[in-house]
């Protein structure tokens, strides 16, 4: 009790405790949270009216981050799986790193998703019991179940380890390795589920087909490792620990054979559905080349395509690969380019045309963005932070001091 | 365009938040309170707490199916009580439930349909909607333009340049739709070379949108319709992305329903006013037809395209429509089994 008292004690102590560098950063999201503040105050007094969304394209910008955040905490089970099960020294160094990483991620996954809702005041009708939980039928209530589990193993799992490690204990295997392993196995699941969120719905062809939980976990595991490789790069040139190369080397690999695969499912699915266009390859045909002059989509689907794959040939020659100064800037290229290619070329053109066939053309307000921006940050502050107290209980600079 | 505002209503009867009369401010007020502390706190320390109590308690108000009668009853005298005061009317909220033996179903002559919308307008008087530039409408009409097939446009969609097939709508009228036109503005109606589809909720046997409801707010009553409460809903809007029919709407911001208005009959699933934040859709007109009436769109329809019946009794006019006509339904490939059929004489 004692042990755990001055561990958070020490923790929290730590974690705020900071440079000019940590605090200017800190300062510098905070500003977005100012917009943010701003933003949600406006949408909870006048309500949804303040986004761009319409009855047409009634998901938007939230959902698409909210989608892509899933990937990236799914992401990081990329630096778990190789540290446990092929037993990847250097990663298993700072494995704990990537589930840092997964508990931000699903923090703003949960604020991207309490501003898509119309009536956030009403979250607890979702709750079991005091409120009704349309669970099997409802495939929403799946994804809040893989996610809250993905929440809780990466919280249970993370601290866990910090804990030992912060009061050098050895770690009980038995306890600790089953949490690693169903986490490792519930990361496929939060983001396949969250395809199965929207492609279990006939009404939307774009949607409506069976590779996309392949397509989600492809994306997110090119995603999640390339935030990681900037994550781990920044922690090298700023902290003193020392993450080895191979353990970004590992996950550049990762990243290169994970966005091929990606590459190859997009164009599975741009061949198959335009060799011969049906009214159900209109939401594609639309995001490819717009729709009689509303084509407010196809420079970001051309951008994602053209970012994509350009990073994928030069991560497939070794040199640039394995060069760590040029690596993290086509891991960022790499990260917007997913970004948009959930965002802006899954989610949206979704809706486009209507069901009975309307073309309505979407762009977000400044509220909304506003609204995405200051998530965002407050999950940068809620990484930097998770970050800065695993990195020093890592180097041992926060540890149990017994009397 | 459509009617924004009846010509006889003057302006300080419509209820917008740039109302400046007293209960204008405490209807904005009482609008925030439910999404915000601040607001609650504002309204409570202001002079209306009746209104504050009556919000706490629909705020607190478990799901309506789930109510026993007397709960039921309870929350419609309170809804009754809230609208009364802010419409400055009587407003009854009926309970009614489905009746026994009763099947709803809706069959509608596209043969017949002159595309005049006065359905759609008819529907939004009826049931509550909201006006102005936050206008919605369950019912759309499409055009459908004959001119598909018309000898004139035969060779339209085929671009010289590229010299090869990139489909037949390819140069027509830059597209809003994709087949049906529901923002037309004609002179007269019907135009020439078109005919009609109006579009509502098709009440499916098999709904997506109940499926997908993660807290089971929208569900198919007894007789057939598929509701909405609107108070227990949290505004995801799944059941909007998993409707084939595009036939749900959002609550955008604070509805904009003037008093002067207000149809003051109104149901609890039915046509009660909604609040922001919310989805809705057709009921049928539930105010109506559990009491045995039409429809607002079966009454007003000028050339009977529309047919409304009990689908259990083998004797009542819709099914005779759908053992004597050319039927179909729409999407019927989805298997959501609408009781919402068209037909031809």
């Amino acid at each position: 009790m004692k042990k755990s008292m001055s561990f958070v004690a020490d923790y929290c102590v730590y974690v705020v405790k900071g440079g000019p560098k940590f605090y200017s950063w800190l300062g510098f999201l905070f500003l977005f949270v100012l917009g943010w503040a701003y933003g949600n105050f406006m949408q909870l007094t006048q309500g949804m009216i303040v986004t761009g969304l319409t009855d047409q394209v009634s998901w938007g910008l939230y959902l698409a981050n909210f989608v892509f955040l899933v990937g990236v905490a799914a992401g990081a089970v990329t630096v778990v799986f190789p540290a446990y099960v092929y037993k990847h020294k250097a990663l298993h160094e700072v494995a704990v790193l990537g589930e840092m990483l997964a508990i931000a991620a699903v923090v703003m996954c949960m604020l991207f998703v309490i501003n898509h809702m119309g009536r956030p005041d009403r979250l607890w009708h979702m709750i079991p019991f005091i409120g009704i939980y349309n669970w099997p039928g409802s495939m929403l209530t799946w994804d809040v179940i893989v996610l809250c589990g993905y929440l809780v193993l990466n919280l249970v799992g993370g601290f866990y380890y910090l804990y030992k490690k912060y009061t050098n204990e050895p770690l009980n295997k038995s306890f600790y390795l089953p949490v690693i392993y169903i986490a490792i196995v519930w990361a496929l699941s939060i983001h396949t589920v969250t395809a199965f969120l929207i492609n279990t719905m006939p009404a939307r062809p774009m949607w409506h087909h069976g590779m996309m939980p392949i397509r989600f976990i492809t994306t997110a595991f090119a995603a999640g490792p390339a935030l990681i490789i900037v994550v781990f790069t920044i922690i090298r040139n700023n902290t003193k620990l020392w993450i080895k190369d191979e353990a970004i080397d590992m996950l550049s690999q990762i990243v290169v054979w994970c966005l091929g695969i990606a590459l190859f499912l997009t164009m599975s699915e741009v061949v198959t559905e335009l060799y011969h266009p049906t009214e159900h390859s209109l939401g594609l045909q639309y995001l490819m080349f717009g729709h009689n002059g509303l084509n407010a989509l196809v420079p970001w689907f051309w951008f994602s395509i053209v970012a994509l794959i350009g990073s994928f040939i030069l991560l497939l020659i070794p040199a640039i690969r394995k060069d760590h100064k040029k690596l993290p800037y086509i891991c960022v290229v790499i990260f917007a380019g997913i970004w948009v290619e959930k965002g802006m070329g899954l989610l949206i053109p979704g809706s486009i045309p209507t069901p009975i066939g309307e073309f309505t053309q979407y762009s977000p307000t400044l509220i909304e963005i506003f609204n995405c921006l200051g998530n965002w940050a407050i999950g940068f502050i809620v990484l930097t932070i998770l970050l800065k107290g695993a990195i020093g209980i890592l180097l041992g600079e926060v540890k149990y001091a017994s009397e | 365009m459509t009617e924004h505002k009846p010509p006889n209503l003057p302006d300080d009867e419509v209820s917008t938040p740039d109302s400046v009369s007293r209960r204008g401010f405490v209807k904005q007020v009482g609008g925030i309170s439910a999404t915000s502390m601040l607001g609650t706190a504002a309204l409570m320390t202001n002079t209306d707490e009746a209104e504050a109590n009556s919000e706490w308690a629909e705020w607190f108000q478990g799901s309506y199916r789930l109510m026993s009668d007397e709960e039921k009853d309870e929350a419609c005298a309170r809804l009754e009580r809230r609208y009364s005061e802010e419409y400055d009317k009587k407003v009854s909220v009926d309970s009614t439930p489905a009746q026994e033996g009763v099947l709803f179903g809706y069959a509608l002559n596209i043969q017949k349909c002159i595309g005049c919308r006065r359905c759609a307008k008819a529907c939004v008087k009826e049931n509550n909607q909201s006006r102005g530039d936050q206008e919605i409408e369950w019912i759309r009409v499409l055009k459908m333009e004959k001119g598909d097939f018309d000898a004139s446009k035969m060779a339209d969609g085929y671009p010289d340049s590229y010299g090869i097939q990139v489909g037949g709508n390819a140069y027509s009228a830059s597209g809003v739709v994709l087949e049906g036109e529901h923002y037309y503005e004609p002179e007269k109606v019907p135009e020439e070379d078109a005919f009609y589809m109006p579009m509502q909720c098709m009440q499916c046997e098999k709904p997506p949108c109940v499926k997908v409801c993660p807290v089971r707010t929208t569900y198919r009553e007894p007789d057939g319709v598929v509701v909405v409460d609107y108070n227990w809903c949290i505004g995801c809007r799944m059941c909007i992305g998993a409707c084939p029919y595009w036939a749900r709407r959002f609550n955008w911001g604070e509805p904009k329903l003037p008093k002067g208005e207000m149809n003051p009959d109104t149901h609890y699933y039915g046509n009660r006013p909604r609040m922001k934040g919310v989805v809705e859709k057709c009921t049928f007109c539930m105010q109506r037809t559990r009491k045995g009436r039409y429809p607002a769109c079966v009454e007003v329809c000028p050339v009977g395209a529309r047919k409304f019946g009990n689908l259990l009794d083998p004797d009542s006019e819709i099914r005779r429509v759908l053992a004597t006509k050319k039927v179909f339904r729409l999407k019927a490939e989805l298997n959501t089994y609408p009781k919402f059929f068209y037909y031809m004489d």
